[in-house]
């Protein structure tokens, strides 16, 4: 993009005064040189956002920002439903609640290095992953209903974990306000064997080793030393998930005309939060990120499993789940008087700072805990919430690389077998049932996730933790 | 695969894979793009034709109804485990019925390479060329 079409705040912060029919500025936070790497279409997109009705303060892009359905991917916009404020399932996405969860496991890397192997090969057999793969439990509707308003709480209630599991997990495990009713009989078949599956694409679950601390103070309270080994597991809320984005795109691309919303692009289909339609959305995607968070706690216990076979030594318990394709209810401070606002997060990650009552004790004075997944040859990162963020971007950070090239020319770039055999020559392990998703997944088709995140620092919208790098991972 | 009356490709995005279909008849252009879909998953050619199934869908909007015959497709592939690759479609004023053939996924044999969340109104077109054949298109999400 470029930079001329912006005015400059800060090193890391660009501006896009209201023009035309935007209601709010636009802002967004990148480097000089993330930005000259963005699209064009951010541009559009973020500005498209920033004229819906009822946002609040301004649209923002992450410095992972890209083209996305409506909203740009790394994209932050609140509304107020007193202010005719709208929902946007183009505003959640396809994958509601798609997040990371990173889990402690006791181990240091030298106790991995010896069985790597063997431990890659039955993460690989147990955890469900890619398409064709199926879950290790079916439910009847009952079970489904029960499954889409308890979440995780409900996944432990099964014995899929442990009850001190809950309190790392954003909203305890289990967001209020779900209706299975509103979620429809398609989406509910669509998820009837897909419970604990990975999925495909950019989901995956990765053993990682802690590379580099940046803030030891911080790296204490959360648990992490150098050496450690961690495991994440990046998916979301499967084909229930997809099925309920897709209807809801639907009716609201095709109600908003009643609802006097004139769509700048149909993509960024929404709906009133004060209408039938939004409280339908509102309940249908809640119960998708019950879904979702209910995925990663069975996923979770596989994980568990398969990691007891080969390391009895084990103890995995959670640092934390975070998750980047929401729209939450949240109080924040505008102008000074605290606004209750629907935050849309699509693709781009939640970061209370220190201090927020929605912590679990053990990180509140810290600040929160934001899981960024990097590419399965490069690195990931932990940062911490801060103070700042509540007032840059309603408390909301990035959440990966962002692609770099299309999945086509991804393929055209690399083979999937040499992928494999030159990340394993670097120690990296790869098991996926497929070796052109691999090469669609390859590290190089990626923008540099540590760039992404040192804007983020830069800009103050989290701050880095410690850096993690893949030892074994398993994708779909 | 190239026929008489039609092809399909993919367009470059950057998330996700763009699908087209261009044939002599409307209906044709939604069948390749149906194939476009298939081959975002795995190479066409490695379906066998052992099973039939029908979609339909409705809209008076040509793109609009588009999109949900592919996702009515999505939907079937999800649920029943299954890769289709030959298509007829039949559409008269709003509505849609097409027939699917394929075959349950087999992991070995299809290696499939990612699953199909949904179809999206991003550069959806349905429209007629200059030279007369029709061409559909947009972006799924994958």
């Amino acid at each position: 993009m470029d930079r001329a079409q912006f005015s400059q705040d800060a090193e890391n912060t660009w501006r896009i005064q209201p023009f035309g029919k935007m209601r709010v500025p636009a802002i967004l936070y990148a480097s000089p040189s993330l930005i000259d790497a963005m699209d064009q279409k951010v541009f559009e997109q973020i500005t498209n956002v920033a004229s819906l009705p009822g946002i609040v303060k301004a649209a923002y892009a992450m410095p992972d920002a890209h083209w996305g359905y409506g909203f740009p991917i790394g994209g932050v916009a609140a509304f107020d439903p007193d202010a005719g404020g709208v929902i946007s399932a183009g505003g959640v996405g396809f994958d509601i609640s798609c997040g990371v969860r990173t889990l402690h496991t006791g181990l240091k890397r030298d106790q991995i290095l010896p069985v790597q192997r063997r431990l890659a090969d039955t993460l690989y057999t147990t955890i469900p992953a890619g398409l064709g793969s199926t879950g290790p439990l079916r439910l009847n509707s009952k079970e489904m209903d029960a499954m889409l308003q308890g979440g995780a709480r409900w996944a432990v209630e099964q014995g899929y974990g442990r009850p001190e599991d809950l309190q790392y997990v954003e909203e305890h495990g289990c967001i209020s306000g779900a209706r299975p009713e509103e979620v429809s009989q398609h989406a509910k078949q669509r998820q009837h064997d897909e419970m604990g599956t990975l999925g495909s694409g950019n989901h995956y679950l990765e053993v990682q080793h802690v590379a580099e601390i940046f803030a030891p103070d911080v790296a204490g309270v959360f648990g992490i030393e150098l050496g450690d080994i961690l495991i994440s597991i990046h998916c979301g809320s499967r084909g229930l998930g997809h099925q309920i984005g897709t209807e809801f795109l639907k009716s609201m691309a095709v109600s908003a005309p009643d609802y006097g919303i004139t769509l700048p692009d149909r993509e960024l289909a929404c709906a009133p939060i004060r209408s039938p339609l939004g409280e339908r959305y509102l309940g249908a995607m809640r119960a998708g990120i019950n879904c979702a968070l209910a995925n990663r706690q069975i996923i979770t216990h596989l994980a568990r499993q398969a990691v007891a076979e080969v390391l009895p030594n084990a103890d995995l318990h959670l640092l934390y789940d975070v998750s980047h394709n929401t729209c939450k209810v949240e109080e924040h401070a505008v102008d000074g008087a605290p606004r209750r606002l629907f935050v849309h997060r699509k693709g781009a990650t939640r970061a209370y700072g220190p201090g927020h009552p929605e912590l679990p004790a053990a990180f509140r004075a810290a600040g929160q805990p934001v899981l960024i997944g990097g590419t399965m040859g490069t690195e990931s990162y932990v940062l911490v919430g801060t103070t700042e963020s509540e007032q840059r971007s309603f408390s909301s950070a990035c959440h990966g690389a962002g692609r770099a090239m299309s999945r086509h020319q991804a393929t055209r770039q690399w083979r999937g077998r040499e992928l494999v055999d030159q990340l394993a020559t670097r120690g990296i392990l790869i098991r996926s049932p497929s070796l052109r998703g691999i090469a669609e997944e390859a590290p190089g088709a990626y923008k540099d996730v540590s760039a992404v995140v040192d804007a983020s620092h830069q800009a103050g919208l989290a701050r880095k933790v410690a850096r993690l790098e893949p030892m074994i991972v398993v994708k779909g | 695969m190239l026929t008489d009356t039609g092809h399909w490709e993919h367009f470059p995005h950057e998330a996700d894979m763009g699908i087209r279909g261009i044939a002599t008849s409307l209906e044709e252009a939604f069948a390749q793009a149906a194939v476009a879909l298939t081959a975002i998953v795995t190479d066409p050619a490695t379906v066998q034709a052992r099973e039939t199934i029908t979609i339909t869908a409705a809209d008076p909007d040509r793109e609009l109804l588009f999109v949900d015959f592919l996702n009515a497709l999505i939907f079937e592939m999800a649920r029943r485990h299954m890769l289709f690759n030959r298509f007829q479609v039949t559409i008269t004023s709003d509505r849609l019925s097409a027939t699917a053939q394929g075959e349950t996924v087999d992991v070995t044999r299809h290696q499939p390479a990612v699953e199909v969340k949904g179809a999206t109104y991003t550069a959806l077109v349905v429209r007629r060329l200059e030279d007369g054949r029709w061409l559909a298109q947009c972006v799924v999400d994958v």
